[in-house]
C-alpha cells in the first residue's frame, strides 16, 4: 500500500486521528466542540490527500471547508450562544436502516482495501499516476478534467449555487420590504407611538413571510 | 531522504522558528519607538540603553505572570485558542523563499519547502488564523471577547476573497502556483508594474487580515478594550502578540515575493545568496514600516464602512482586475 516507512506512519496516524475526531464530533453535546472536531477531521483528510499526491485538493479542502464553511458554522453557533444541546435519545427508528447500511459499507471497504488486484485495478479512475505526471501535476490534471470533460456539470453547479444565494437574499430581505410598504417610518415627535405600532405590526408580517 | 537532507530540513525549520521566537521582540520595540516619534513623545527609553531592553523586560514580566483562566470559560478551547493562533501563522512560513539556491556541497534552496501549490497553502493557512480569534472569543465567556470574535470572523472571511482575487491575477501572470516560480517569473519585470491594482488590493486585504489598524475592529482598544483576547494574561497573551507579528511579517514577505520580485535585485557576483536575503529583508521591512505608519496615522473603520468597502468596492475592482489580467495574458500568448 505505502511506498516507504514515513508514508505508512503518516497514513496510520492520519487515518486513526480522522476517524477518532469524527467520532468525537458525533458524540459531542456541545455544538462548538463538534465544529472544532469537524475542523480536525478536515485537517487529517487533507493530510491523506497529500499522501495521495493531490496537493491541490488538500489545500482546497483546508481553505474552503476549514477556512470558510466551518468558520460560518461557528459564526452562527456563536450568535445563537448554544453551550449545550438538550439530551436526546441516541437510538432512533433509523437505526434499523442504519445498521445494515453500515455493515454493507464496512464490507465494501474491506473488499476494496484487501481485495484481489483485479478489483482494485477495475476501480481505477481516468487519471492514474502516470497520466497525472504526464499532464504536469495534480493541479493541471484537475484543471484538464474540470474544464474539458466536466465543464457542463461544473457550470451547472455554479449556476445552481448562485440561484440559491440569490434566493436566500430575497427571503431574508422580504420582511424589511413589507414593513416599509405597509408602515411608514416614524414621524418626529411621535417616536413612542410609532415604535409601539411597529412592534405590533411585525408579528403578522413575519407570519405572512413564513407562509 | 538521507541523513543530510533531514538535517538540512530540521536546521531550516529551526532557523525560521527562532526568527519568530526572537524576532518579534525588536519589532515590538521598533513599533513603539516609531509610534512614540509620530505622536511627539519618547516611546520606551528607560530599560537598557535608550530603552533597548524594554521588550525583553516585558517578555520576562509576561513569563512570570499568573496564567488566569476565567470562571465559566470553556477550559479546553480557551487553552487551545492561542495555539491555533500561532501555528497557522508559523506554518505558512514554510513556503516563503528567503533567497536563491545556494551551492554548499549540495544545492540548498533558502526556503523550507517548494510546494507546487505554495501560494494556495499560504491562503489556506491565512484562513485558519481566524480560528484562534473565534475560539478565544467564544471560550472566554465575555461579551467583549465575543463581539471581537464575531467581528473578526466576518472581516477575515470577507477580505480573504479580496486577497484571493489579487493573488489570482499574479498567478495568471506567473503561470504557476509555486512561489519560487513566481519569483523567477519576475526576473524581467516586477509584478507591481502590470499589477498595480492587484498590489494595492493585496496590501489592503493584508492589513485587514492581520487585524491591524485601520482594520483593528476585533481588538478596538477604545470600545472593546482588547476584543477577543481581553481575558488572556501571561504567556498565553504573549502568544497572541507573537502571532500578530508573525502574521504581519508573513504578509510583508508575501507582498515582497508576489509583487516586488522577492529576493531579486542588484547582486554582487559570488554573493548572490547574501544579496538575495538582503533585498528580501529590505523589502519586508519596507512593508513592516508601512504597517506601523498606518497604525499611527489612520482612524479605525466603522463596521458598516468596513463591509461596504470590501463587498461594494474592493471585490468588484478585484474581479475586474482579474478579467483584465486574463484578457491581457490571452492576448500576449
Amino acid at each position: 500500500m505505502a511506498d516507504n516507512l514515513e508514508t505508512t506512519v503518516a497514513f496510520w496516524y492520519l487515518a486513526i486521528a480522522a476517524v477518532g475526531a469524527g467520532v468525537l464530533m458525533l458524540a459531542s453535546r456541545n455544538p462548538v466542540h463538534a465544529a472544532i472536531s469537524l475542523v480536525i477531521v478536515i485537517f487529517h483528510v487533507a493530510g491523506l490527500f497529500v499522501i495521495l499526491g493531490a496537493g491541490f485538493l488538500a489545500v482546497a479542502q483546508i481553505a474552503i471547508y476549514a477556512g470558510a464553511i466551518v468558520v460560518l458554522f461557528l459564526f452562527t453557533l456563536m450568535m445563537l450562544d448554544m453551550r449545550r444541546l438538550p439530551e436526546e435519545r441516541v437510538t432512533h427508528r433509523q437505526i434499523w436502516l442504519g445498521i445494515p447500511l453500515g455493515i454493507l459499507l464496512a464490507i465494501e471497504a474491506v473488499v476494496v482495501s484487501v481485495g484481489t488486484p483485479e478489483i482494485s485495478e477495475s476501480i481505477k479512475g481516468a487519471f492514474p499516476p502516470a497520466t497525472v505526471s504526464e499532464l504536469g501535476g495534480s493541479t493541471q490534471a484537475l484543471a484538464v478534467a474540470l474544464f474539458n470533460e466536466f465543464t457542463l456539470p461544473f457550470l451547472g453547479a455554479s449556476v445552481l449555487l448562485t440561484a440559491a444565494t440569490i434566493g436566500a437574499i430575497v427571503l431574508a430581505r422580504r420582511i424589511e420590504v413589507h414593513e416599509q410598504a405597509d408602515y411608514p417610518q416614524a414621524r418626529p415627535g411621535s417616536s413612542d407611538e410609532a415604535a409601539a405600532d411597529q412592534s405590533s405590526a411585525a408579528a403578522p408580517v413575519l407570519e405572512e413571510s413564513a407562509r | 531522504m538521507d541523513f543530510w537532507a533531514w538535517l538540512i530540513l530540521i536546521t531550516k525549520v529551526l532557523a525560521v522558528f527562532l526568527l519568530f521566537a526572537i524576532g518579534a521582540m525588536p519589532l515590538v520595540l521598533l513599533e513603539r519607538w516609531i509610534l512614540g516619534r509620530m505622536q511627539s513623545r519618547y516611546g520606551p527609553h528607560r530599560v537598557g540603553w535608550r530603552g533597548t531592553l524594554q521588550t525583553a523586560a516585558d517578555g520576562l514580566k509576561l513569563g512570570i505572570k499568573e496564567d488566569m483562566i476565567p470562571a465559566k470559560s470553556d477550559k479546553g478551547v480557551y487553552w487551545f485558542a492561542p495555539v491555533m493562533m500561532v501555528v497557522p501563522a508559523m506554518a505558512a512560513w514554510a513556503i516563503v523563499p528567503f533567497g536563491p539556491e545556494v551551492e554548499m556541497g549540495r544545492t540548498i534552496g533558502l526556503w523550507i519547502a517548494d510546494l507546487n501549490v505554495g501560494i494556495l497553502f499560504f491562503l489556506a493557512m491565512g484562513s485558519l488564523g481566524v480560528y484562534g480569534v473565534v475560539m478565544s472569543g467564544w471560550s472566554s465567556n465575555s461579551k467583549y471577547a465575543h463581539l471581537g470574535a464575531l467581528r473578526s470572523s466576518a472581516q477575515v472571511i470577507s477580505y480573504e476573497l479580496v486577497m484571493g482575487l489579487a493573488v489570482l491575477a499574479v498567478i495568471i501572470y506567473a503561470g504557476s502556483l509555486s512561489l519560487i516560480d513566481i519569483v523567477n517569473a519576475q526576473a524581467g519585470l516586477w509584478f507591481i508594474v502590470p499589477q498595480l491594482i492587484g498590489f494595492l488590493l493585496f496590501l489592503i486585504a493584508a492589513v485587514a487580515e492581520t487585524n491591524r489598524a485601520p482594520f483593528d475592529l476585533p481588538e478596538a482598544e477604545s470600545e472593546l478594550v482588547a476584543g477577543f483576547h481581553v481575558e488572556y494574561s501571561g504567556m498565553r497573551w504573549a502568544f497572541f502578540f507573537m502571532a500578530e507579528y508573525a502574521n504581519m511579517l508573513l504578509m510583508s514577505a508575501l507582498v515582497a515575493t508576489l509583487f516586488l520580485g522577492g529576493w531579486r535585485g542588484w547582486t554582487i557576483p559570488g554573493l548572490e545568496a547574501l544579496t538575495g536575503v538582503f533585498w528580501f529583508l529590505l523589502k519586508c521591512s519596507l512593508f513592516m514600516f508601512g504597517f506601523f505608519l498606518l497604525r499611527a496615522t489612520q482612524p479605525r473603520f466603522r463596521y458598516d464602512q468596513l463591509m461596504n468597502f470590501c463587498w461594494k468596492i474592493l471585490i468588484p475592482i478585484g474581479v475586474l482586475n482579474l478579467l483584465i489580467a486574463a484578457g491581457l495574458r490571452m492576448a500576449w500568448s
